[in-house]
């Protein structure tokens, strides 16, 4: 039997590129989202879990939060906090579930909501650059200690990047452990794993707790 | 080539999980790259303190980094301050004398620095006019640490003709971007968790450094720290502090200084003095530049740390602060807003009122002050170290020089 490859991990930087493009009301943010790049769209909802891997406010994406904080309109905020970003197989997709619920909500009130004491919402536009990070998995025991160390960029580029940008189902972590070391389950049980439960640091104890029971089962 | 990265392998215990490593990977792609930082004053203020940690930091990784000071005379600060403030929003009246003398002794710096680098990064307005020395086959970054939300058209129109020359530009926030026709980058400010003003220190020295700047430990702490400047609102302070006392027997310390490159800090700290009148629990404490030590004590003894300011680029005392485990109620402009995690890692408030009623709101649920305190420290580790802006940097100079 073939060897199986080895997991190399991979690391990312964020640019983030400041468009100049604001939003004063929601009219502006729905124009503004079919607008922008596809890029700003990923650095306003996928992208938050690079800079907020263990911590959050109440809302998981930029558009809720400024709706709920700045605008302060609460229905508007609940029904953006719930687009889970990851549930889109395009970023197409997403801008346009994003712009339909915004639409939606404004043609049903009189009078569109704006920012009267916050702060427009300023768009940003996310430019990843991939850094390899040195470390390289060949057995399911290398890859744990590789998980434990590595930096959480590493983490989120192969299990949550990986399924938006190269479309990977569950990412990169559960297909080479269910293609290349033939642990189909435990690959099921990671590409299953949840972002929005405490973010990436979550995720990687949780990676390592599934590994841990994985080799201890081994061992035993 | 091996790094021998001595002064990095500490931050291991204070970073994010791989970050070191991570440093030292995307350092192997830049080595023998030069940097050049150039800003206005080698001591006070948030960015001489930053550059004096990152500087040797990166050099250390393998890029040759120097750090150069502009020289200038008493006319050229004041002109720079006013500067400074119309670009922040205020009303400022600037001569055409005044300008003129702005470009002479940037003419001089220029001859002085002679500033040539694969990267050259610009810091604030004082230099931005450096660019005109610049050789073709460098980059060279304008890095704008003020809110830039608002500007004075006029002033903005004078500084923006040298800014476009630049091949990027870098913000403390989003809102701060221009209509520029160079990109333009987002760089959150950072702290150095092992610096003085940052370090772990022992209960015991905590309180014997607080006792000798005089003030007692036998009440609640409130303290403001920052330099005696309009923009940081310290009446507003005194108000709101006036405000709880009736209810909380607490003191109230404002802590600061100026900078080499402010003159405006001695009538700030006069009209405050007016302010606080002769309230036995008012300290107003004006701190040398290095009181680094000092002011990590009084952060830590603190019970609450405020940074009401009406505009601010990025309060690096709130990063500070939440990194003390503190709890942190801010004034909603600039940065303050991405720093404190609004009911989460503290508060931010537009009013004297507003801060009034959250400190009173935390005085009276110090389990909530605990909670925020942890949670803003882990905001902190993930967002605002050193470690952080070393990694954009590096990501800049892979970025343009490549």
């Amino acid at each position: 039997m073939a060897h199986p490859r080895s997991f190399v991990f991979i690391g990312c930087v964020e640019l983030k590129e400041i468009l100049g493009r604001r939003a004063q009301d929601e009219r502006e943010l729905m124009e503004a989202l079919e607008q922008i790049p596809l890029g700003s769209v990923y650095y306003h909802t996928h992208s938050v879990f690079l800079r907020h891997p263990r911590i959050s406010g109440a809302y998981p994406n930029d558009f809720a939060n400024w709706v709920a904080t700045q605008v302060r309109d609460q229905p508007l905020a609940e029904r953006l906090a719930v687009v889970d970003p990851f549930q889109f197989v395009r970023l197409e997709e997403l801008r346009d579930e994003l712009v339909s619920i915004i639409g939606q909500h404004v043609a049903a009130i009189h009078t569109v909501p704006r920012v009267l004491f916050g702060s427009p919402l300023s768009f940003v536009q996310s430019h990843l650059i991939e850094v390899s990070t040195g470390f390289e998995a060949r057995t399911l025991d290398d890859f744990r200690r590789c998980v434990a160390d590595v930096d959480q960029s590493a983490i989120y580029l192969h299990a949550l990047h990986s399924q938006v940008m190269r479309h990977v189902p569950g990412g990169d972590f559960a297909r080479w452990i269910g293609e290349d070391l033939g642990r189909p389950a435990l690959a099921e049980t990671i590409a299953r794993m949840n972002p929005y439960q405490g973010g990436l640091e979550r995720m990687r104890q949780e990676t390592l707790r599934l590994l841990d029971g994985e080799l201890g089962r081994e061992a035993a | 080539m091996t790094l021998s990265p001595s002064s990095l392998e500490p931050y291991r215990r204070v970073a994010p999980t791989g970050t070191v490593d991570f440093l030292l990977r995307l350092a192997e792609h830049i080595q023998g790259r030069r940097f050049l930082h150039v800003n206005s004053t080698r001591e006070g203020g948030g960015v001489a303190e930053i550059l004096s940690r990152l500087v040797p930091m990166m050099g250390e990784l393998g890029v040759k980094t120097e750090w150069e000071v502009m020289t200038g005379d008493p006319e050229f600060y004041a002109t720079t301050k006013s500067i400074h403030n119309a670009l922040q929003g205020a009303d400022q009246v600037l001569t055409e004398a005044m300008l003129e003398h702005y470009l002479d002794v940037n003419r001089a710096n220029a001859e002085r620095i002679k500033p040539e680098a694969d990267l050259v990064l610009i810091h604030d307005p004082q230099p931005a006019a450096l660019i005109q020395a610049r050789r073709p086959e460098d980059k060279w970054v304008w890095r704008c640490h003020i809110d830039l939300s608002g500007p004075q058209r006029r002033v903005w129109a004078f500084i923006r003709r040298f800014v476009v020359r630049y091949d990027a530009a870098l913000f403390s926030l989003p809102a701060f971007g221009q209509e520029l026709p160079i990109p333009q980058y987002l760089d959150y400010p950072t702290i150095d968790p092992l610096s003085d003003k940052n370090r772990q220190l022992a209960r015991k020295d905590v309180w014997r450094s607080v006792e000798n700047l005089g003030v007692p430990s036998d009440k609640p702490i409130l303290l403001q720290v920052s330099r005696f400047d309009r923009f940081k609102d310290p009446i507003g302070v005194i108000n709101a502090y006036r405000m709880v006392k009736r209810y909380h027997d607490i003191r109230l310390v404002l802590a600061g200084g100026g900078a080499a490159d402010d003159p405006e800090a001695n009538r700030v700290l006069e009209d405050v003095r007016a302010a606080a009148g002769r309230d036995p629990d008012i300290y107003l404490l004006s701190l040398p530049a290095n009181a680094h030590l000092q002011i990590n004590a009084l952060q830590r003894a603190a019970t609450i740390v405020i940074q009401k300011s009406t505009r601010e680029g990025f309060g690096l005392t709130v990063t500070e602060a939440m990194w003390k485990g503190k709890p942190v109620i801010g004034g909603a402009s600039g940065g303050i807003v991405v720093q404190i995690i609004h009911g989460v890692t503290g508060y931010t408030v537009t009013s004297a009122e507003g801060c009034a009623y959250r400190i009173r709101y935390l005085l009276n649920n110090p389990d909530l002050m605990r909670r925020m305190g942890e949670a803003g420290r882990e905001h902190v580790r993930q967002n605002f170290l050193i470690t952080r802006e070393l990694r954009d940097h590096l990501t800049l100079l892979a970025h343009l020089t490549s």
